[in-house]
């Protein structure tokens, strides 16, 4: 194990590396959630899991281990059968407006324009036309679609739809970002641009991003910390902090013995859970 | 210059004639416009073998047409034959949307009231009518009910569905950002389910339609129904299909009227 690799629960245990100051206070606290569906499949059995402020996490494990189990729950979006979660330190009973989240599969509304979709959120916590319009329309030119407010969703691409997606989150300005696998439905080069353009959203919003994906590369290369998660019912493995020196040439990070270090860890690490 | 040098010159601004003409074949209005044409060429042949002393040509029938149109006959027979119709379809389109929703909604409001228009729909309805006039005597109400009987069950149950097949992640989208029940269900559940909804309602109106005619044929002639019985009883087939072909032309223009409403008001990405 590499110093960069440390056991479940990183207060407990010395010698670790410690978190920058900023990031020591936990936006959101997972304490011993469990989750089992109704058809009985045990999907999450008692994680406990920190999310440092301002800080991106990765949630990154096996396929069908329960990340989106457990983004949803820390969405409030569905109940956990046992444990808690706290956001900012209140108990998750339901969606609140301090979080945000961006989904897999877009979620898009088909019959509205792209500004309709990115001002949704404002909308529904009623703030009036022109006003929500004017957020939307800042938001969507952040995320590079500007001129194309007045589209639909049919007529823009998989990763322009994504966009609306993420504008539509950071539109409510939320303190939290839950994004689940945002990336994978995009081609290689949307994806690089993608995370250079996430790592900024990061390092400029001051905003706590919880993020899932299934790409061992994209967590160590965006992430701050990665919780890696065991196959189903899932605990939490290991919680990596890659610590990638950021703000050079993206292709020198990629080629850097650092990361490349962390990758293959990680990659040892989830290989037990191949059959 | 000459004209072909200035062709050569500018082969490109130049449709290739062959696929020209079969682009212009396969344009949509014109494949229907064959499609109708087939059709009336059909009927005047057949008319003209004859097939039955009972089955006028097209254009007998177009004179048939032309004379009810001039002397008001046609014209009086829509006014009332509208009349049931057009109360029996607000009647179906207001409660089977709003019942639809209902249970769309709420399921045991589902388990209670779907099963009648499961049951109405899978059943020949036709047969009720001489119970309807038993129940509600000859007038407008029996025709007004036939309408409903005939209308309704598709109406209710494609926005039944239309409102339970809400894609779940746009429920979850709009939990997630806070919307309220009511806010979900205008602002998310209705419109995605309105194409759906908009569908039974073509089907809907054109069930109200044979409704109405098979209740101005079965219970009292009124109106289209009595055009058409009435020229049956005294032998003239052109003004007799002339009143079929009429009602049927008129249901399929409202029909499509229909669904140029919806595209406009309803579906702005259509347009886009
Ligand atoms: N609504 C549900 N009802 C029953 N079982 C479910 C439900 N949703 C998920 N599961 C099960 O729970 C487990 C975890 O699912 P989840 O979607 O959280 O996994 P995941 O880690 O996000 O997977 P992936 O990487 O493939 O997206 C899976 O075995 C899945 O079959
Ligand atoms: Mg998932």
């Amino acid at each position: 194990m590499t110093p960069n690799i440390a056991p479940a629960e990183p207060r407990q245990t010395p010698g670790l590396a410690p978190i920058p100051p900023v990031a020591t206070r936990p936006i959101v606290e997972v304490k011993s959630v469990s989750k089992t569906y109704a058809g009985g499949v045990e999907a999450l059995s008692g994680i406990s899991l920190d999310f440092p402020e301002g800080r991106l996490t990765t949630l990154l494990g096996p396929s069908g281990c329960g990340k989106t189990t457990l983004l949803k729950i820390i969405a409030g979006l569905i109940p956990a059968s046992g444990g808690q979660v706290f956001v900012d330190g209140r108990e998750v009973k339901g969606p609140g407006p301090e979080r945000a989240f961006v989904f897999q599969d877009f979620a898009l509304m088909p019959w509205a324009s792209v500004i309709r979709n990115v001002a949704f959120g404002l909308e529904l916590r009623g703030i009036a036309h022109g006003e929500r319009e004017a957020i939307a329309e800042r938001h969507i030119a952040r995320v590079g679609l500007k001129g194309f407010e007045r589209k639909y969703p049919h007529e823009l691409s998989g990763g322009m739809r994504q966009r609306v997606g993420l504008a539509r989150a950071l539109a409510v300005d939320a303190k939290v970002v839950l994004m689940d696998e945002p990336f994978s439905a995009v081609d290689e080069q949307t994806r690089r641009k993608f995370q250079e353009e996430l790592l900024e959203l990061v390092a400029n919003e001051g905003k706590s991003f919880i993020f899932v994906t299934h790409s061992i590369e994209e967590a160590v290369y965006v992430s701050d910390r990665i919780a890696l998660l065991s196959r189903r019912p899932s605990r939490v493995s290991a919680i990596i902090e890659p610590k990638i020196v950021r703000g050079g040439d993206p292709e020198k990070i990629r080629r850097d013995s650092a990361y490349l270090d962390v990758v293959e860890d990680i990659w040892q690490q989830l290989k037990h859970y191949l059959d | 210059m000459q004209i072909s040098d200035l062709a050569s010159a500018l082969p490109a601004r130049r449709e290739p004639p062959a696929s020209y003409w079969r682009d212009a074949l396969i344009h949509p209005l014109v494949l229907r416009l064959v499609s109708f044409a087939a059709v009336l060429a059909l009927w005047e042949y057949a008319g003209r073998i004859p097939l039955s002393p009972a089955f006028p040509t097209f254009l007998e029938t177009m004179g048939g047409l032309g004379a009810i149109i001039a002397d008001g006959t046609l014209y009086k027979a829509f006014l009332i034959t509208l009349h049931p119709l057009v109360i029996g379809l607000a009647v179906s389109v207001l409660l089977g949307v709003a019942l639809g929703v209902l249970m769309g909604l709420h399921e045991p409001s589902e388990w209670l009231i779907a099963p009648v228009f499961v049951i109405a729909q899978a059943a020949p309805l036709a047969a009720l009518i001489p119970i309807l006039t038993f129940a509600y005597g000859i007038g407008l109400t029996a025709k007004i009910m036939t309408v409903c009987i005939m209308a309704m069950p598709v109406i209710v149950l494609n926005t039944l569905g239309a409102v339970r097949n809400t894609p779940k992640s746009l429920l979850e989208m709009s939990r997630s950002f806070l919307a309220s029940r009511s806010q979900s269900i205008r602002l998310v559940i209705l419109p995605a389910a309105s194409p759906m909804i908009f569908a039974g309602l073509r089907l809907g109106c054109a069930a109200a339609f044979i409704g109405v005619i098979l209740a101005e044929l079965l219970i009292t002639p009124t109106g289209i129904g009595d055009v058409i019985s009435y020229n049956q009883s005294v032998a003239d087939y052109p003004k007799m299909y002339a009143a079929i072909l009429a009602i049927i032309v008129f249901s399929v223009l409202f029909i499509e009227l229909l669904e140029r409403i919806e595209l406009t008001l309803f579906r702005p990405e259509s347009r886009a």
